[in-house]
């Protein structure tokens, strides 16, 4: 046997070979579940530059946690001290028993090393080493602590709701906590003894009775072991599962893999990529308004991963995208609750032959102007628009002027794929056969349908995007007036699609536009959005309330957004004026 | 005769006691806007699926509410869940997420 063998390594080994073993039977099943097509993508990019973008992506997220440093700075210290710190010891470890011993050796002996070698000048650097392993212990438990203390008090971290957690969470938790205090007082007890710690280690070491080292260093070292094994048992069946599928999620994603409209093993990557940090909770309208529990993709995910779903958590979701742009870990969280509301049975084919009879409009040299359903709602938007067009001599066919066929969003969103393809499919019949070159429309909702979820043949645009096109090439001329405004970022243009730019530039030319709380990224869901069924009008009332007094707290003398339902939804509060990007265009169009 | 793209039904008689009102109650307890509903219309009048066919929401659930399902699976399959008429509706009936449960809930009751 070897001479790097002691009884107390038992723990970890087992803990090893279990881990191994069921994160390989995972991943392999998993991957069986990957259609043919995922799979040729892997086998295509697996040798290009995506490769190396993996890396660089892996090394970012997975251990320097970047993307949490821009959440909170103690939050993503927390992350990346213990993600960085302890892939560095086990490497510097390696490194350090590589050179240390030339021998057979076994691959614990960088876990256990100072055990097993008590020569201190075993090497030419054996001090640095020392030293710097200290420092690599201390910067992880340095994140330990702050984990301590944000479980106790997690405003430290910037949060104000951490994760209630299932109970193999707690477990690999709580053994997760204990294994670098362990391995700090093991290291110590050994360093009394044989004085071969570094400048941590040695001086908890030199305030150590002999004696008591003598006796309590196995027993230490077994528990620190001990620690280690519970940990990677429990790992795979707990949140901690992220750390390798994390990994291999970026991977995937960056070679080109993609959701599907069903549930597919890249799903189960996703599910577990995700190290429910929580950060996707404070920000979620349906928990900052209205405190609706285990609805937010967190919990939503963890449900689906431990196969308990339930239909009336994936159907609570406004699908607002907050939660896509916070997750630090970038899952396809919209996609995944689209998966889980697929409708079945219900989703058949439907009853549309009335919409057979229509017929495209012979627009060769016209662009087509598709308002969207709710546009009808609100008829400004539609009168400005049409203005705008007369205005710079743009010959236009209004493709829904009088019937409208929805563009099939709705329906996809509510988990109806088969209805959502039928609609699509007529409509992009008739924009073919129409001859348009451009496609503009109103609402951000059918904007993010004909963009990505058809596959047409033409631009399609914004409105926004529209105008300030217009305006750039000087074709619009426009007067500036001197009213103070703020912009409300609609969820489906901004998020959804990342149209922020054109709108404001716009409006910083045609009136004074104010900076709000909420811009962009974290612009608050006017609580309208058409992808949540299950909240009643009292609760989007509240949720648009907030994003309002948000909007209102410059006290601007108007509103502006840029999508018919944010504008419905805000006009209703009714004591504030509310008006599209579109309608004030339309008012400072200077007329010769 | 003028249109107004309403059209007036014809009288008929139901029985209340032949009525199998179990789906109604399924649905009160899925969507409870449902019963706020007073029959305005406005939901039908703006309508997308109006536009093109005589397809009425407002109507079919009112037949729904007196129990009279037959043919309402088929007729609610023309709705394209755009959600104008929830938007529209002035008692804030949840009309999307009623035509779902609807069709969801005939399609329960028809396998029985
Ligand atoms: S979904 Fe993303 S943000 Fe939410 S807990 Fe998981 S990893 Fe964190
Ligand atoms: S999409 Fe919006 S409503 Fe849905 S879970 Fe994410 S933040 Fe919450
Ligand atoms: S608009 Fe509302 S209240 Fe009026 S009929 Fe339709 S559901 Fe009923
Ligand atoms: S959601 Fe259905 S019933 Fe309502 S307006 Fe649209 S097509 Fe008509």
């Amino acid at each position: 046997m070897s001479i790097y063998f002691s009884p107390f390594v038992i723990p970890f080994l087992i803990g090893v070979i279990v881990l191994i073993i069921i994160c390989c039977i995972k991943y392999i099943r998993w991957y069986n579940q990957f259609d043919r097509v995922q799979k040729t993508v892997i086998l295509k990019n697996i040798i290009s530059w995506r490769f190396l973008s993996a890396i660089w992506e892996t090394i970012m997220e997975a251990l320097l946690h970047r993307k949490v440093f821009k959440r909170s700075f103690l939050l993503g210290y927390m992350h990346s001290s213990i993600a960085l710190g302890w892939f560095l010891l086990i490497i510097v470890g390696a490194i350090e028993s590589e050179i240390a011993i030339q021998t057979d050796k076994p691959f614990w002996i960088g876990i256990f090393y100072r055990y097993f070698v008590h020569d201190s000048h075993a090497f030419k650097h054996a001090q640095f080493f020392a030293h710097f392993m200290d420092l690599l212990l201390l910067y992880v438990l340095s994140g330990v602590i702050l984990a301590y203390i944000k479980s106790i008090y997690s405003r430290i971290v910037g949060m104000k709701k951490t994760t209630k957690h299932v109970i193999f969470d707690t477990f690999a938790k709580f053994a997760l906590w204990l294994i670098f205090p362990l391995r700090l007082l093991s290291e110590s007890f050994t360093a009394a003894l044989y004085n071969n710690g570094g400048f941590l280690t040695q001086t908890l070491g030199n305030m150590i009775n002999y004696t008591v080292a003598d006796v309590l260093e196995i027993p230490a070292w077994t528990l620190y072991s001990f620690a280690l094994g519970t940990f990677f048992i429990s790992m795979p069946f707990s949140r901690y599962m992220h750390i390798f599928t994390e990994v291999i999620f970026i991977f995937l994603k960056k070679l080109g893999v993609g959701e599907n409209e069903q549930i597919s093993g890249y799903t189960m990557f996703e599910l577990s990529a995700c190290s429910r940090c929580g950060i996707c909770i404070d920000n979620c309208p349906l928990h900052k308004d209205l405190q609706l529990p285990g609805v937010q993709s967190i919990y939503f995910l963890r449900d689906l991963r431990y196969k308990r779903p339930r239909e009336e958590i994936a159907e609570n979701c406004l699908m607002c995208n907050r939660c896509v742009a916070e997750c630090p870990v970038g899952l396809d969280l919209m996609t995944i609750r689209r998966q889980m509301r697929y409708k079945k049975d219900l989703d058949t084919h439907a009853n549309y032959n009335y919409i057979e009879n229509l017929q495209p409009f012979n627009s060769i040299g016209r662009i087509i102007y598709f308002a969207g359903c709710m546009s009808h709602l609100t008829p400004g938007i539609i009168d400005a628009m049409t203005t705008i067009f007369e205005k710079v001599d743009q010959k236009y066919w209004f493709m829904d002027k009088d019937r409208t066929i929805c563009c099939g969003r709705p329906l996809l969103q509510q988990g109806f794929s088969i209805q959502a393809a039928e609609l699509r499919r007529k409509n992009t019949q008739l924009i073919k056969q129409s001859g348009a070159t451009m496609l503009i429309t109103s609402c951000p909702i059918c904007y993010q349908s004909f963009k990505k979820e058809y596959n047409l043949p033409i631009q399609v645009m914004h409105h926004t995007e529209y105008i300030h096109m217009l305006i750039k090439s000087g074709k619009l001329k426009l007067r500036k007036d001197d009213l103070k405004v703020v912009y409300h970022d609609p969820c489906e243009l901004g998020r959804g699609c990342g149209i922020y730019r054109q709108p404001r530039e716009i409006l910083k030319t045609v009136t004074h536009l104010l900076k709000t709380k909420n811009e962009k990224e974290k612009s608050l869901c006017c609580g309208y959005n058409l992808g949540n069924t299950v909240i009643n009008l009292e609760q989007q009332t509240k949720i648009r309330n907030a994003a309002m007094s948000s909007l209102r707290a410059k006290n601007p003398d108007l509103i502006v957004t840029a999508c018919p339902m944010c504008k419905k939804a805000f006009k209703r509060a009714s004591d504030f004026t509310v008006k599209d990007v579109a309608e004030i265009v339309k008012e400072n169009i200077i007329s010769e | 005769m003028i249109k107004f793209g309403f059209n007036i039904s014809e009288t008929r008689a139901i029985n209340l006691e032949d009525c199998d009102l179990e789906n109604v109650k399924k649905l009160h307890r899925e969507v409870s806007s449902f019963k706020l509903c007073v029959s305005c219309g406005a939901c039908s009048a703006t309508c997308s699926a109006r536009q093109f066919t005589d397809f009425n929401i407002r109507k079919i659930h009112a037949s729904f509410r007196r129990g009279q399902y037959a043919g309402l699976q088929e007729e609610l399959k023309a709705c394209m869940l755009c959600g104008k008429c929830t938007l529209v509706c002035p008692r804030g009936v949840n009309l999307r997420s009623m035509i779902i449960n609807m069709r969801k809930i005939l399609l329960e009751s028809n396998k029985k």
